[in-house]
């Protein structure tokens, strides 16, 4: 039992560890219950199931928050081993939860948006087929998120990590007849792959290094070592680490399949390619906290990646037409101010907007799947327009997420976009480029999302008419989500008031303890920059950014629509350039797929397996005994006499041989 | 007394003589008699080594040459009326049905 627990009475430790079991199980229960019997269950059962087993983890996980704050000697970590899991070697790893102010976070909101997609897609799947798989998925999901989570070690963790790869695999595929849709998920899988690559070499490292994989012991280890000291090694395995992260969460370069990803139901983008999975590489990061503390060159890189992620694929938002794709380049954006965040050594921010997000951007998906709906699935934007006096609580709803994410004030996500600016900009590693990078990002972010509202909810109605006298504002399975998710989006961001406003940024002070070591360590590396804005200033450029951005969709997509096609038209190569991603998907197809596809086809299919497996191995292994076989059968004559001279002839070889052995 | 070398070489020829007509000989009936020619070869080596080297295990071994002999010659006679009967021959070349 972890130090800090040890003057706390027993039964409190009895009730949070039973009580984090309590929150991890009841999905894999799910899943298993709706993955085996659900076919013959009806719709109504298996909702029941599916959205129970959400409901669960949730109210366990509050208890175990609630449980867990009344601990005496707090903030200390809450670990509790259950049994051994792996024993080879001195490398040891149990099933073990580890569960501090971080994990707590975590686990309420992961829940929290779970819990609440699922309702929705009570509603959103009724009509869509493979309505059990789809519940078993999710329910499995969001196990393997939690155990992701709440692990203690990094092998633990590991297995969270892959299980949520493959049921975004799954999920992907779910409407697996579609082939552009197995395609992405075998895309989003083996991306993906790539990263964890990294993430394995990287934990092996730190094995190599630290002899633990254990969270608390390598943390305590590395938390004991001057700055400077195993350098190195910390920071090839930060930057391992990072690989990982990059491709789960994402970032440049891989962030390729997320876009893709919405070939998915679209509760699973909001779920998965939005709320949860795709920020485990942020919690990873911030998790590890102190060993990027001791490596700030790679805390740099992860800052610089972050930022370039962000304003990069802000730039592609710009001039998407699909919602959806547009919300997931928006999510890859968002993922950038994370590690942004963490980059810059603040990772309490990257964390407050990993949390403000997840609201705000799964309700900007789970309210386009609401237009989705009405439109028949029609998700191109140019096609919209006018939606607001149809889709009247969607189309609230999605203002709210978008005044969130624009970073307009008092809506969650000025609240953490900010502190994450603030600490680009001032904190002990920050960088001035990242803080102007990260604003001018802002500024774009407010543009496109206030693009997508005025093409699909304002101005005047492009809706096909035979589409148009259909469309309905979705049943209240799918509406009361979003209502409550609108509601997290104001709310999520006052657990956070900012200094710029004598507030006292109370989630951060909240996280503090977690992140204390590696601030601490942080501090003795060498200061960069001096610091010549304050915080209001740089609240006022942020709000300026937003405002500006706001400002000027207005303007082109109300007032005068002409003006965005003008533009285009005069930078045709820019524009071009941006609707087509940068070509990095031909890019990536011309340098990696085509060659591999050459190569598998040329080579490894028609030399090696065709030639070398099948015919020289496979066939030749039959063609070569038969040959033997027909010249050994000569011998067996039938001739009895022939047979005894053969033996005969056996019989004086061997007397000879044994006569001129032994002479 | 009969040195053992003569023994021996008698035994040689009576074996070398039961080995020929095994091979080249058609008959059956007259390699069958070939084998127990040559099984008795082998008896008498044993019992001229057991004399010379005054011990009894020679003459065990005989023993059960001797036995063994007698249950061949009972299956094989057995055996060749079979084939008389079923081939009206006893030209051992025709006995080749095994020969692919």
């Amino acid at each position: 039992m972890r130090p800090g627990g040890r003057d706390v009475s027993h039964d409190t430790f009895m009730k949070l560890e039973i009580l984090l079991l309590l929150m991890v199980l009841p999905p894999l229960a799910g899943a298993a219950l709706n993955g085996i019997l659900g076919r013959r269950f009806s719709q109504a059962t298996v909702s029941l199931i599916g959205c129970g087993a959400a409901g669960l983890s949730m109210v366990f996980a509050l208890l175990s928050a609630w449980v867990y704050s009344q601990l005496p000697g707090l903030p200390e970590p809450f670990f509790h081993p259950y049994f051994t899991w792996i024993q080879a070697g001195t490398l040891h790893a149990e099933y073990a939860f580890y569960y501090d102010r971080l994990t707590l976070v975590m686990t309420l909101t992961v829940t929290v948006v779970a819990f609440l997609i699922h309702l929705y897609s009570r509603g959103y799947m009724e009509h869509e087929g493979g309505y059990y798989r789809f519940f078993t998925y999710m329910n499995l999901f969001l196990f393997m998120m939690l155990t992701l989570v709440t692990a203690a070690n990094y092998p633990l963790m590991f297995v969270g990590w892959e299980g949520v790869g493959l049921c975004s695999y799954l999920l992907i595929g779910f409407y697996f007849k579609r082939k552009s849709a197995s395609d992405a998920g075998k895309k989003a899988f083996i991306v993906t792959r790539i990263g964890d690559a990294g993430f394995t070499v990287g934990v092996a490292l730190l094995f190599w290094t630290f002899h633990s994989l254990d969270f608390q012991t390598v943390f305590d280890r590395v938390a004991a070592l001057r700055q400077g000291q195993f350098e190195s090694e910390l920071m090839a395995a930060g930057l391992l680490l990072f690989l990982g992260a990059v491709g789960k969460s994402a970032q440049l370069p891989l962030y390729v399949w997320l876009p893709d990803a919405m070939e998915g139901p679209t509760p699973v983008s909001a779920l998965i390619h939005a709320a949860t999975m795709v920020t485990a590489g942020v919690y990873l990061v911030a998790r590890s906290s102190i060993i990027y503390a001791h490596a700030p060159s790679a805390l740099a890189v992860v800052g610089a990646v972050g930022c370039l992620t962000a304003f990069y694929a802000a730039t592609i938002a710009l001039t998407q037409n699909d919602l959806k794709r547009m919300l997931a380049y928006s999510t890859i954006s968002q993922l950038g101010y994370m590690f942004l965040g963490c980059g810059a050594g603040v990772f309490a921010a990257g964390i407050f907007h990993l949390m403000t997000h997840a609201f705000f951007k799964s309700l900007l998906f789970l309210a386009a799947g609401s237009v989705m709906h009405a439109m028949g699935g029609e998700l191109d934007m140019r096609k919209m327009g006018g939606l607001r006096h149809k889709l009247k609580i969607t189309h609230a709803t999605f203002l709210i997420a978008t005044l969130a994410i624009s970073g307009v004030p008092m809506f969650s996500g000025f609240f953490s976009k900010d502190e994450i600016l603030a600490g680009a900009y001032e904190s002990w590693v920050g960088r001035p480029w990242l803080y102007w990078l990260g604003t001018a990002t802002a500024g774009l972010t407010a543009f496109y999302m206030f693009r997508s509202v005025c093409l699909t909810f304002w101005g005047k109605s492009r809706v096909d008419p035979g589409t148009e006298h259909h469309l309905h504002e979705s049943g209240s399975k799918m509406t009361v989500p979003l209502i409550v998710l609108a509601f997290f989006s104001v709310v999520a961001g006052y657990v956070s008031w900012p200094r710029a406003w004598h507030g006292s940024e109370a989630f951060d002070r909240f996280l503090e303890p977690v992140f204390a070591p590696a601030t601490k360590a942080l501090l003795e590396t060498p200061y960069s920059h001096p610091v010549s804005l304050g915080p209001g200033a740089l609240m006022g450029f942020s709000i300026l950014a937003a405002a500006i951005g706001i400002g000027i969709a207005l303007w082109w997509y109300l007032k005068s629509t002409e003006i965005p096609d003008q533009l285009a038209e005069r930078y045709a190569e820019v524009y071009t350039i941006l609707t087509h991603k940068y070509y990095v998907d031909e890019f990536y197809n011309w340098l990696i797929v085509r060659p591999l596809c050459i190569v598998s086809e040329k080579f490894l299919w028609r030399v090696v397996d065709v030639e070398v497996i099948d015919h020289i191995m496979v066939d030749g292994t039959g063609e070569e005994t038969a040959r033997v076989g027909d010249f050994l059968r000569r011998i067996q004559s039938g001739n009895i006499p022939s047979y005894a001279a053969w033996v005969l002839l056996g019989g004086v070889l061997w007397l000879l041989y044994i006569f001129t052995a032994h002479a | 007394m009969v040195p053992l070398s003569h023994y021996l070489a008698l035994s040689v020829i009576l074996f070398i003589i039961g080995a020929a007509g095994f091979i080249f000989r058609r008959n059956i009936i007259t390699v069958f008699m070939c084998i127990e020619l040559m099984l008795n070869a082998v008896n008498l080596a044993f019992m001229a080594f057991s004399r010379f080297l005054g011990n009894l295990d020679g003459q065990i071994f005989v023993f059960f040459v001797i036995v063994v002999a007698a249950a061949e010659a009972a299956v094989g006679l057995a055996v060749i009326i079979a084939l008389h009967r079923n081939r009206e021959s006893l030209n051992i070349e025709d006995v080749d049905s095994m020969k692919m």
